[in-house]
């Protein structure tokens, strides 16, 4: 295909690029001054347990090389806990630890790590290894999430998130985010996890994607990843849609990872969700940003919101490019 | 809205740019490329004469208004002899005086003179002449040589051409037999025809100049008709009476009078003498608003210490690496460590050239990133380690300097100007992504930047694009105008058509990727 041709077909699929994401939603729509309600997670955190959004339980914070000595007592009576930079991007710099083996602690995927390292990880932590820029970070320590048995099938290690697309508070494209054994756990999916779109209506999985190629199966566990159903949807929808009002912010990707005893829990906002989601869904966003931009009322109650975007982003939105691909099958 | 208001603040800024350019390009003549060189014209008049007893005062016409040539320098050469020029009606003369004067004497007259399209006649339009005074028997023969030449003629043009050509013929021409004989000299020619234009009210002169060409020995001067017709001047042969203005005339002087004149001399010779050279077309442009009294050279970059001149033609081109930058990132989608990062690694590369360039900056990078991994074992907090690795960084750059001296390669030694902090900061970075995303990732982000780095230092090194952003730096304005645009670019990029080639294409049936 040449050039022109793929930019077209690009265009007709309402694909969003970094360009455009970047010059007519992000600088439209996330005032700077907001940033730091989503760039510190800890800022997000505390916003999210005022407004009643569920999330994974503090322990406690680690703000200064002096803090680091407390963190055994932070962590007191947890046998898991997570470590995670404030400030940290795609996953950097966590720490995920599932239990103790005598003084040293277990991570999740088994490796011991002595209190010299972790004394290490967070004073980098702290000095602004893993946040943007390098500025000066704090580290939040908080619950480990047990994650749902109901996606083990479809992940390797790691905690499987849901990524929600919010348009100034209408949730317009989803996906989930599987870990695999490239992804090393992690739910990245530049690192190699898969992703697999979640239709906005029904909460069901369609196709997923990998390193940017489309694949039927988890590449690891083997099973299929079309047509799965996502427990607590709903409820995911909800939480995804009031993180509007929690920001003011009207383009941002919420995290939310669904946990066996308290359902879902909103994990991280981001301002500049990336664009990947696309491929998981073989959707461009485009073409539903348009829509919103066309249709929505944005002043709305969030569960009106959610109504319009069930109404309007149920899978496939537009036409259907090829007979017979992924998406097409499921939906 | 915005839109709107980023177009009008582009185009200003462009049409300021390039107007300034045209300006600058078309009426003061900078020129567009390196080393373009100016035609320029040497000539002299020399002035020789027998001396009397008493004081001399010599009196030389020099060129004033000369249509299509421009005056780039003159100068005035003699021995004790009191030098003043003036303006006269018919244009300029020198004069040389002194109190006594003994044996030969020369003095000299020089300019420096170029071809000037721009320069058009700057004459304005001359009052009607007065009627000369003739005596009887001759004003009766003008009368009939008006009447005869009106009757066969229509327009100015074409009674001064009918004119030269009864004048041509002075011998068997019954009212011109009475001025001139067959043998008269092109200057008597030409004055007659004055004189006679004069008195049918047609203001006529006579130029008298040389041929800009190349020759070996004195050059003659050759008149030259001018006639005006009321509106411009109309140019005439006196001997051909071609009409029309000649390739490389050179106007020396206008009016009836002689070139020189002695008073208290004799002997008089002036011999003129032309000489072809070239200049460098900004040196003309600079001698050129000298002579004009313009200031743009003084507010030009030119007008800076020629060292402080040095660090502005590479500092002009920052913009244009940066231009580049921008089109490989946000049109091409590159990803790079650092934005201008590639920008310093271009200009290093200035003094490395490229091949080695690349292979000094990818030796240091490698050797760093190992270094960097050692440190990482010693955890170090992360100020002390970026500090350490900027040491390493400097320690291993003379390393590489002192080896490559003993090894006579000269390009090590150039490595001093890598941007050190930059390549730290690098090592840093790249170190990072390594131990988070992967060493693919890494590579890749590494490879990326010193892509974008060798490109920024090929564009920036086009050496008749930093010519032409040196002389014209108001070009920047129109770099900045292209900037602004590329900043609301918000298609695609060439790399995203790539990673969404998925669009639409139905799953492997083979199965999952490795």
């Amino acid at each position: 295909m040449s050039v022109l041709a793929r930019y077209r077909s690009l265009t007709e699929s309402g694909v969003l690029g970094l360009n455009k994401r970047n010059g007519d939603y992000i600088m439209r729509f996330n005032p700077r001054r907001l940033y730091p309600l989503v760039d510190d997670k800890l800022k997000t955190k505390q916003l999210a347990i005022k407004a009643g959004i569920a999330v994974p339980a503090l322990y406690g914070v680690i703000e200064t090389q002096h803090d680091i000595r407390r963190l055994e007592e932070m962590v007191a009576g947890h046998r898991e806990f997570v470590l995670k930079p404030a400030h940290g991007s795609s996953g950097d710099g966590i720490i995920v630890i599932a239990g103790r083996s005598g003084s040293r602690y277990r991570t999740i995927n088994g490796t011991l790590l002595d209190t010299e390292f972790i004394n290490h990880h967070l004073s980098n932590a702290i000095s602004g290894q893993f946040s943007l820029g390098g500025i000066q970070d704090t580290v939040i320590v908080e619950a480990m999430v047990h994650f749902s048995p109901h996606f083990e099938s479809l992940s390797f290690e790691g905690v499987p998130d849901v990524r929600v697309i919010v348009f100034r508070g209408i949730p317009v494209m989803s996906m989930v985010r599987l870990p695999t054994r490239l992804s090393h756990g992690k739910a990245n999916l530049h690192q190699g996890a898969v992703g697999a779109g979640v239709d906005i209506a029904t909460g069901t999985t369609l196709g997923g994607v990998m390193s940017g190629q489309v694949i039927d199966t988890h590449p690891d566990t083997g099973v299929v990843i079309a047509g799965l159903t996502i427990p607590d949807w709903d409820t995911m929808l909800d939480i995804s849609a009031r993180c509007y009002e929690l920001t003011g912010m009207g383009y941002i990707g919420v995290d939310i990872v669904l946990d066996r005893d308290l359902g879902p829990l909103v994990l991280e906002l981001n301002a500049r969700p990336g664009l990947a989601i696309q491929i998981a869904n073989q959707q461009g966003l485009l073409r539903r940003l348009e829509i919103c931009e066309e249709a929505a009322d944005f002043a709305a109650a969030p569960a009106e919101r959610i109504v319009f975007a069930k109404k309007h982003f149920a899978h496939p939105v537009g036409p259907v490019l090829e007979p017979g691909d992924v998406a097409g099958q499921i939906g | 809205m915005r839109n709107r208001q980023l177009y009008i603040l582009a185009s200003l800024l462009a049409v300021a740019g390039l107007s300034i350019f045209l300006f600058k390009y078309q009426t003061l003549g900078f020129p567009v490329q390196a080393d373009a060189e100016t035609q320029v014209w040497n000539v002299e008049a020399a002035v020789n004469f027998e001396p009397g007893p008493a004081s001399v005062k010599v009196t030389l016409q020099i060129p004033s208004l000369t249509p299509g040539f421009t005056l780039l320098d003159e100068s005035f050469v003699s021995r004790g002899f009191g030098l003043s020029t003036h303006n006269t009606t018919n244009g300029r003369e020198a004069q040389w005086a002194v109190r006594e004067a003994d044996g030969p004497q020369t003095v000299y007259y020089r300019a420096l003179v170029y071809r000037d399209p721009a320069k058009a006649t700057e004459d304005s339009t001359p009052p009607f002449p007065e009627i000369p005074e003739f005596d009887e028997p001759s004003r009766i023969a003008v009368d009939g040589l008006i009447a005869e030449v009106r009757r066969q003629s229509a327009d100015v043009a074409s009674f001064t051409s009918e004119l030269l050509r009864h004048i041509d013929n002075a011998g068997s021409d019954p009212y011109v037999r009475l001025f001139l004989s067959d043998t008269s000299s092109p200057t008597a020619k030409a004055q007659l025809a004055t004189r006679i234009l004069a008195a049918a009210q047609i203001p006529a002169r006579v130029s008298h100049g040389v041929f800009l060409k190349e020759q070996t020995g004195a050059a003659r001067t050759v008149p030259l008709l001018e006639v005006h017709d009321g509106v411009e001047w109309l140019y005439f042969d006196p001997v051909t009476r071609a009409q029309g203005w000649p390739q490389d005339f050179l106007v020396w002087w206008r009016g009836n009078g002689p070139i020189a004149d002695v008073d208290g001399g004799v002997d008089v010779d002036v011999a003129l003498a032309v000489q072809r050279s070239v200049l460098n077309s900004l040196e003309v442009a600079e001698r050129r608003m000298d002579s004009m009294g313009s200031q743009a050279f003084d507010f030009s970059l030119f007008s800076l210490p020629i060292t402080t001149q040095a660090v502005y033609s590479v500092l002009v081109m920052i913009p244009i690496g940066a231009l580049v930058i921008v089109l490989l990132r946000n049109f091409v989608g590159i990803k790079t460590f650092g934005t201008f990062m590639p920008v310093l690694v271009a200009l290093a590369f200035r003094e490395t050239r490229l091949l080695w360039g690349i292979v000094l900056f990818a030796v240091i990078v490698a050797l760093g990133l190992l270094i960097r991994f050692y440190l990482e074992r010693l955890r170090l907090l992360l100020v002390p380690r970026l500090t350490c690795v900027l040491t390493v960084v400097v320690i291993l750059m003379a390393g590489i300097s002192v080896l490559s001296q003993r090894l006579d390669l000269q390009p090590g030694l150039s490595i001093a100007l890598f941007p050190m902090v930059i390549i730290a900061m690098t090592i840093e970075r790249m170190s990072i992504v390594w131990e988070e995303r992967g060493a693919s990732e890494a590579l890749q982000e590494g490879i990326g930047s010193l892509v974008v780095a060798a490109l920024t230092y090929v564009v920036m090194g086009i050496p008749w694009l930093s010519h032409l952003i040196f002389v014209f730096p108001e070009l920047l304005l129109v770099v900045l105008a292209v900037t602004l645009l590329t900043g609301r670019y918000t298609g695609y990029r060439l790399l995203e058509l790539k990673r969404f080639r998925s669009f639409g294409k139905p799953a492997d049936p083979a199965g999952s990727p490795p």
